[in-house]
């Protein structure tokens, strides 16, 4: 099982990262459920998207102490690559694997719709099958998205090239009126130190076929497979 | 051991957008409540502890805001222990 995707009780969006990596590029990949103490052989691990534990407290807040996450922390550690989509953004964040933290958007609704986002670093294990500057259309779909950090830890997410996508508009600007939840910097990805996590708001997983709408999404699982291709 | 009750309140760190606190301000001025400059919309959480002293019911709060209860980066938190009213 060359990729586990991580099942919270309230995740909703594990089986399309399994059918995005199983029926769009053929890669072997399977689930591991929350209470499970190891992520096996796996290669990558997948946090999906959903509302682990009813977002209650906070989003991300409680999943972050689920067993299986002292072993994702373990193989983050030891340079794994990790990808959070969403609720696994929130719970990267709580859990201390990604720095800032993911908060209400500042419009206050839940937003559900497609935005465009720039691919800021293109050199990523995740993000190395698309250009820099290149715009994607993603779907999002979060009520708690506004990403936090304080300005230091901002500054050295920019010169570090860890800012993984940004929102923008159709012209590629990063707006006001292209971020959709307050983001600081209208971060929309980032990426851990060591380059070996990743978390985003936005879902690539829905988006990777055309019958969703975009299939802009593909271009991340296929860098995360082709990563694991050139390592092994 | 002793029975406490603590107060956690949980609320946006100072200088942070707190977009509840604003929607709630908004409202209230729109009901005519003059002179609401600012709202913060924060968490209040009860426990029910039992520890040797109020230090020590205090010490574990503070610990559960760390862990838990309050994410350091977002928000700030207060802890109250005051003995439990016996039932």
């Amino acid at each position: 099982m060359p990729v586990a995707i991580v099942t919270f009780p309230g995740s909703n969006c594990d089986y399309d990262c399994y059918k995005a990596l199983r029926d769009v590029l053929g890669v072997d990949a399977g689930f591991v459920w929350h209470r499970e103490t190891s992520v096996g052989d796996a290669d990558a691990v997948i946090l999906p998207g959903g509302f682990s534990y009813g977002d209650h407290l906070r989003a991300g807040a409680i999943a972050r102490f689920s067993p299986v996450m002292d072993a994702v922390a373990e193989f983050a550690g030891s340079g794994g690559l990790v990808l959070g989509i969403c609720n696994g953004f929130q719970i990267l964040c709580e859990a201390g694997l990604l720095p800032g933290a993911l908060v209400r958007n500042d419009t206050r609704r839940f937003r559900g719709e497609t935005v465009r986002v720039r691919v800021e670093n293109a050199t990523s294990p995740f993000t190395h099958a698309y250009e820099r500057g290149q715009v994607l259309r993603l779907p999002i779909a979060h009520g708690e998205g506004g990403y936090l950090a304080d300005e230091a830890t901002l500054d050295e997410l920019e010169t570090q090239g860890r800012v993984a996508f940004r929102y923008v508009d159709a012209a590629g600007r990063a707006t006001p009126e292209a971020n959709p939840n307050g983001s600081a910097r209208g971060i929309a990805g980032v990426l851990g130190a060591g380059g070996n996590v990743l978390g985003l708001m936005p879902h690539p997983e829905r988006a990777v076929e055309e019958l969703l709408g975009s299939t802009d999404g593909i271009g991340l699982f296929r860098s995360l497979v082709l990563s694991l291709a050139a390592a092994a | 051991m002793t029975e406490y009750e603590v107060e956690v309140r949980v609320t946006p760190r100072e200088g942070l957008l707190d977009p509840q606190g604003n929607a709630v301000a908004r409202a209230l001025r729109s009901l005519d409540f003059g002179g609401v400059e600012d709202v913060r919309v924060g968490k209040l959480i009860r426990l029910r502890v039992s520890a040797d002293d109020a230090l020590s019911a205090r010490g574990r709060a503070l610990e559960m805001c760390r862990k838990l209860l309050a994410n350091p980066v977002t928000e700030d938190f207060q802890v109250d222990v005051r003995e439990a009213v016996a039932l």
